[in-house]
């Protein structure tokens, strides 16, 4: 496994449980990269967090030789840029393509996950539902972007191997499996959304995502008590 | 007929806008620094075109940069799109910097600007009540404060956050200064101070020497343009979302 480069160490500031700090320990384990990982108690206050990430207060960070990163898409974009020779590159070479990784990683974050978070922000059920139904439809725009960069293979968004939008994305496929197993909503459904679904199992049968995700009977515990605390209730599906 | 400009590589240009748009402002404004002609096409957002439907059938917003046929959608994927396209060696410097983290920085202050400037000032001219207004005013100015004390780290003393020239998140946050305007002039907020005992002295001189440059004053409109427009969207659309007032 190659190492980060002389006297450049990395090192992650995460909460265990982030789908964002998945997407950055997959990206650095893609590129093979060495790096000391930090937990982080978010309830409690941490100096090396706030002198680290002022402005947002929030994890992940990559500090790269003391240096901070903040922001995940933006950490995920950095290692590709910092570390060329590692491993190969998150988008692709040809500029049209780039732009279209770039345009479905944004959607991803804009469209997919503030949909998501609406399914649990409110007490009312009609808009939780409305959250849901909103979710899905990102899933099944998602489900058409896959058809269009995967190429022939139909394998990774990011068409011969691992790409951007299948980092940026495969954050999130933790937070899938826990949120259809506790709720039982399918974001991603081998019925509604085939492609997702294969590429969801392709995904977690790779190492480096393995490495990179938490283990999901303690992220399902851990969300189960979150929906209880918030007295959540499951909206009915159509 | 009109015969179609042609990028440097052959491809026609077509670009999707709404002219007093920040996001569109910026992309065009990379356009005229990289000398790059392309047909421009003003979009009524009350009533979408077929073309911007089929072209951005996701978001239906603008703007869209149409290259060679094939479209590009989201301003900053555009914006790195056409920096790469007509790369430093053929017209106009490279927006983003060379080295990996200075170009992380320039994204985060931009998205910043975008995910916690743009919404607070855009609250100000929706809020529904004198407490929100307030409100909003203070979310703006805290905001324009970060980047106030980020201009300070990033510019290293010189007239733009990237440097001698204008750079990525220059265009992202200047394209935004036509609506500063617009505050100041039909809500009475300043958010850029540049009178003496300014809480943004760094920002005002940056602001004064950025609307100076050729490409904004070749792509900003004048603060009356934005003013009429933001009294259309007040007689048709009351309550709208960021999406819909500007892109």
């Amino acid at each position: 496994m190659a190492t980060a480069g002389s006297g450049d160490e990395l090192k992650v500031l995460g909460a265990w449980a982030s789908p964002f700090l998945v997407r950055v320990l997959f990206a650095l384990q893609l590129k093979g990269l060495r790096y000391e990982y930090v937990e982080v108690d978010l309830k409690e206050k941490n100096e090396l967090l706030l002198a680290s990430n002022p402005v947002h207060k929030k994890i992940p960070v990559l500090l790269h030789a003391g240096k901070p990163v903040c922001e995940s898409q933006l950490i995920v974009q950095y290692i590709d840029e910092a570390f060329p020779a590692s491993g190969p590159s998150f988008l692709p070479a040809d500029t049209h393509a780039r732009a279209v990784a770039r345009f479905w990683g944004a959607y991803v974050d804009d469209k997919l996950l503030s949909s998501w978070k609406g399914i649990f922000a409110t007490k009312d059920e009609e808009e939780n539902a409305e959250a849901v139904r909103q979710t899905l439809a990102a899933a099944d725009a998602l489900e058409g972007a896959f058809r269009e960069c995967s190429g022939e293979k139909l394998e990774w968004f990011g068409g011969d191997g691992v790409g951007y939008v299948d980092i940026v994305l495969g954050g999130l496929v933790p937070s899938m499996n826990v949120l259809e197993l506790a709720v039982g909503i399918k974001v991603v459904d081998p019925d509604r959304t085939p492609l997702l679904a294969a590429w969801k199992d392709r995904f977690c049968a790779l190492d480096a995502a393995k490495a990179a995700m938490p283990p999901l009977d303690r992220l399902l515990e851990n969300a189960k008590k979150y929906l209880a605390e918030i007295s959540f209730k499951t909206p009915a599906s159509k | 007929m009109e015969k179609e400009p042609k990028g440097d590589d052959g491809g026609d240009l077509k670009l999707l806008g709404l002219t007093v748009s920040p996001f569109v402002i910026r992309v065009r404004m990379v356009l005229q620094m990289k000398a790059v002609s392309y047909r421009y096409i003003e979009q009524d957002l009350f009533i979408k075109s077929d073309l911007l439907v089929t072209s951005n059938p996701v978001h239906k917003k603008v703007p869209v940069l149409i290259h060679g046929g094939r479209p590009v959608c989201e301003s900053s994927a555009i914006m790195e799109y056409v920096d790469e396209v007509w790369a430093a060696s053929t017209t106009g410097a490279s927006i983003l910097p060379a080295d990996p983290y200075e170009r992380a920085t320039a994204r985060f202050w931009a998205a910043y600007a975008d995910s916690k400037l743009l919404p607070a000032w855009v609250g100000i001219m929706w809020a529904a009540t004198e407490e929100e207004r307030t409100e909003k005013v203070d979310e703006t100015l805290a905001a324009i404060g970060r980047l106030e004390e980020a201009f300070g780290e990033c510019s290293n003393g010189k007239a733009f956050f990237a440097g001698d020239s204008v750079g990525y998140l220059d265009l992202v946050l200047g394209s935004q200064l036509l609506w500063f305007g617009v505050l100041r002039k039909m809500f009475g907020v300043v958010v850029i101070d540049d009178d003496a005992g300014s809480k943004t002295p760094l920002l005002a001189s940056w602001a004064k020497q950025f609307v100076e440059t050729d490409m904004a004053k070749e792509v900003v409109p004048d603060v009356d343009t934005a003013v009429e427009y933001l009294k259309k969207l007040q007689a048709h659309r009351p309550g709208s979302t960021v999406t819909q007032l500007l892109s």
